[in-house]
């Protein structure tokens, strides 16, 4: 077993931060030391532990893309006091980073199928990893679908991004607003994702459906995706349990013996059947 | 005993309230809380002088809530946590049915919270010659003699919050020790974290507390914590005449009098 | 390595207590303090009492104590600079006095902290630590070990065991590699083995169920309204978490003190109603019956799934510490009779 200090953070700099939604930023890390950023290695799915040194810890995803070698990214909602403390970060500083955790998108079973994402509001960056890993391996997969909602406009996140996919051919990208949420030039759908899932019938056929967003979306969604025609182990999501270490040891993120940290985060529907409410 | 079941069972069966809370033998015999829920359980209630736990800290848990309206059985360290949690607004008298218990078992019913006042006035909260003793030698320490009494009593706490679960005014969802944003207190258990705890905690009692003893029985460590909301009775009966909750006069240090000695709000 | 059996004079305790203390080794014993009884430094063999059933808390402050600090930080204009955790300034530590419960909980604990990760901090510290038991000869109306698989004369977890004998002498069974370097600071305080037994010098405890029926049971009535009977009066403190032997969840908090400061580790329990609260307000264990649950969930069956050894020792502190006498033997045995 390894003899170092497991909670001693790689400290990164924080090299591009983006301003993604009111509130929701992006930042682009670096790691401060060479050898480290060499030895480091990542899956889509994984997260860490990011910390503003003196604030504490927080837990989130790594956003960006195993592809894109060299830096790692974030994206988080300023909400509690390590999330307010990265708020206050500019370009240059240095935060802590562990990880990665947890297990991965099992994106090497998907080669040869359709990819339909879903995601709502925030929970568009866990998925803009393995969304950035498959496009930069297109050739591995048939149809990509991305359908994102947000409650308005604003709140729509990589809103560069995604105009990069709807401008590629090899994407089919539906992105919408719950009712009201729509600004007079809007172009997308209105309504909820649910709904707009409905209309637009994706095909199930030869199809994973990965979907990401609050636990109320995901309620909804999964009979429709049921109704289409997807199983149980076609359809994956990650989940968010409250972490503290991110590697079993603090006791807060399990769901009965499921760890989420170790065992997940990422689930398919039919392992998320299997687990106690407790999510 | 006789006439405090009585009442339960008729409470239950009428469907005037559904759950009793009350006391009931535990482990060694000890006392610990039940919730009556049926009539042929009421014998099951108990009461002698080992039952001091402050029954009043269920009033407001959500998950006793959720039982239906309780009738609790209460002696005097229960009422006047009633009396300060009315004043408080967190319990209203359509809510409850009182069973004031003497210690010599007899039941004392009450059809008002200002009826519960008013008999309280028999029981002024005053400190014992005991407690007045204890305080009176802390009170007497120097300065550093306080400081290093109190670090030593309070470096055997390792913040399990009993102090805090067990008290009936210690109701709020989100404690200010678990507030982050700023963080007030650290939340580690060493000499700074204790210190700051626990002086906070008793802050935030000061002309609330009820004076029984919940907090020191809860805890684990024995530490007399339960003298920091004492000395500061001890200062509201000197300086102000206090003698307990009332309906009207609550939270006796964050209420202004205009007939209050001090000026400087003036 | 097998165990060695030697006689320890009773006037023998004090001596080898004295050349554990002039070894250089920290050592930590039951003392008497003003309102309980706990393991701490002491200076004599005089300040050390035998004089309990168990200590309030358990001795698992030796490798996971309250705070535990991570690593220090310096911040500065430049960046961060991070000072690591001086794993080699841990000092041996001899825990005198240890309860064969109490010993048997460093397992569980061991095993929580070497889950596919070393946590280095735990195991170092444990790996540095020599545990010297001392048998039960008196039980209460708490202890449970026989019911989940301990007895009051177990050596499981002890490096050296001393069991009292009718003469008022020890019975000292050594057990480890570290047992034979304490014996061999005073090999001539070790004479040949009594021929007494050892058993008919320890106390009764009944056994009130199996472990292994506590696990069939809960995994099957993880929904039932047991847990909300069993709850009831719980207040949601963490006094049960904190005295417990195998308890092992964990904060970590940053402190500052002006531009230095230090990420730290301190005990959390199950039982707090904000312990799984996410920032969104949402709550995956809502109410109090849920934190129960997974405190005995965690112990009986979470554990032995997922890393081969129960969460619990039968030493019953959480049972006399609990302000609201939620007793962990009687509602596992209501449990083990569904």
């Amino acid at each position: 077993m390894e003899e170092k200090n497991i909670y001693k953070p790689y400290l990164m700099r924080v090299e591009k931060i983006t301003l993604e939604a009111p509130g929701v930023r992006t930042f682009r890390l670096k790691f401060e030391n060479e050898e480290e950023a060499n030895a480091f290695e990542f899956k889509a799915g994984q997260f860490g532990e990011y910390s503003v040194i003196g604030e504490g810890e927080s837990t989130f995803c790594i956003a960006s893309s195993p592809t894109r070698k060299g830096y790692i990214e974030c994206t988080y909602r300023e909400a509690g006091r390590v999330t307010s403390a990265l708020a206050k970060c500019e370009e240059g500083d240095v935060v802590g980073f562990r990880g990665p955790y947890g297990n991965t998108f099992p994106i090497d079973e998907w080669k040869g199928k359709s990819l339909l994402f879903i995601a709502g509001g925030i929970a568009l960056p866990p998925m803009r990893c393995v969304i950035w890993n498959a496009l930069d391996t297109r050739e591995n997969f048939k149809d990509v679908t991305i359908l994102y909602g947000a409650k308005n406009v604003g709140d729509l996140v990589y809103k560069n991004e995604l105009a990069d996919w709807e401008a590629r051919p090899d994407v089919k990208l539906i992105t919408t607003v719950d009712p009201g949420g729509q600004t007079p030039d809007w172009k997308g759908e209105v309504g909820f994702v649910p709904a707009v899932l409905e209309k637009a019938a994706p095909s199930s056929e030869n199809t994973v459906a990965i979907v990401c967003g609050p636990p109320i979306m995901i309620k909804f969604t999964l009979p429709v995706l049921e109704k289409l025609g997807f199983t149980e182990d076609t359809i994956y999501t990650t989940l968010e349990n409250r972490m503290k270490c991110g590697f079993g040891k603090c006791g807060r993120c399990n769901c009965g013996p499921v760890y989420v940290c170790k065992d997940g985060p990422v689930f398919s529907y039919k392992q998320l059947k299997a687990l106690p409410d407790e999510y | 005993m006789v006439d405090v079941k009585k009442k339960a069972a008729e409470l239950l069966s009428s469907e005037a309230v559904k759950v009793i809370i009350g006391y009931t033998e535990g482990t060694g015999g000890k006392p610990r809380a039940a919730f009556i829920q049926n009539v042929a359980d009421v014998e099951k209630l108990i009461f002698n002088s080992q039952c001091v736990m402050n029954l009043a800290v269920y009033l407001t848990k959500a998950e006793i809530k959720k039982l239906g309206k309780p009738a609790i059985v209460a002696p005097v360290n229960v009422l006047r946590a009633i009396i300060q949690l009315a004043f408080e607004v967190q319990i209203q008298e359509s809510d409850i049915v009182v069973l004031g218990i003497t210690p010599d078992e007899k039941l004392v019913e009450f059809q008002s919270f200002a009826a519960i006042e008013s008999y309280l006035e028999d029981f002024k909260m005053e400190l014992d010659a005991k407690e007045k003793e204890t305080l009176a030698k802390i009170s007497g320490m120097s300065l550093e003699e306080r400081w290093a009494y109190w670090t030593e009593e309070l470096s055997e706490c390792f913040k399990c919050y009993a102090c805090r679960a067990a008290c009936p005014m210690c109701y709020c969802h989100k404690c200010a020790v678990e507030q982050n944003k700023p963080q007030w207190i650290p939340v580690a258990a060493h000499q700074l974290g204790n210190m700051e705890w626990h002086i906070m905690r008793a802050m935030h009692l000061a002309g609330r507390c009820v004076n029984c003893d919940a907090c020191h029985n809860a805890c684990p460590k024995g530490i007399n914590l339960n003298f920091l909301t004492k000395l500061m009775l001890a200062d509201a009966q000197e300086q102000l005449g206090y003698t307990g909750p009332t309906l009207k006069e609550g939270n006796l240090l964050s209420t202004y009098n205009p007939n209050d000695q001090e000026n400087f709000i003036k | 390595m097998t165990i060695e059996k030697y006689l320890v004079k009773k006037t023998s305790l004090p001596v080898l207590f004295d050349k554990i203390k002039a070894s250089g080794k920290v050592v930590k014993a039951p003392k008497k303090k003003s309102h309980t009884t706990d393991f701490a430094d002491v200076a004599s063999f005089s300040e050390v009492t035998d004089d309990y059933i168990v200590t309030t808390q358990s001795a698992k402050s030796v490798a996971f104590p309250r705070v535990e600090k991570l690593f220090n930080y310096v911040k500065s204009k430049d960046g961060v600079q991070i000072t690591d955790y001086a794993l080699n300034a841990i000092p041996e530590v001899v825990m005198w006095g240890v309860r064969p419960c109490d010993a048997a909980g460093f397992d569980p604990l061991n095993a929580i902290f070497t889950w596919d990760i070393n946590d280095v901090i735990f195991t170092t510290k444990l790996k540095k630590t020599t545990i010297i038991g001392f048998s039960c000869q008196n039980a209460d109306e708490n202890c449970f070990c026989t019911s989940v698989g301990g007895n009051p004369g177990s050596t499981q977890g002890s490096d050296i065991l001393f069991t009292k004998l009718s003469s008022g002498d020890y019975l000292a069974e050594v057990i480890s590699e570290k047992g034979k370097a304490i014996q061999a600071l005073a090999p001539e305080l070790f004479e040949a083995a009594p021929s007494e037994d050892k058993e008919q010098n320890l106390a009764k405890v009944d056994v009130k169920f199996t472990k292994e029926i506590i696990k069939e049971k809960v995994d099957k009535y993880f929904e039932s309204d047991v847990w909300k009977e069993q709850a009831q009066r719980c207040i949601g403190c963490g006094t049960c978490a904190f005295v417990c032997p195998t308890c092992a969840c964990f904060d970590i908090q940053d402190e500052n003190h002006g531009k230095n400061g230090h990420r730290i580790r301190t005990w959390d329990s199950c039982c707090f109603s904000q312990f799984t609260l996410h920032t969104s307000g949402h709550n995956p264990r809502p109410t109090q019956d849920r934190r129960w649950r997974q405190r005995i969930m965690h112990k009986f069956s979470y554990m032995p799934d997922r890393i081969n050894v129960y969460g619990c020792v039968g030493c019953g502190r959480c049972s006399r510490a609990c302000p609201v006498d939620m007793n962990i033997a009687e509602h596992l045995t209501n449990i083990s009779k569904m």
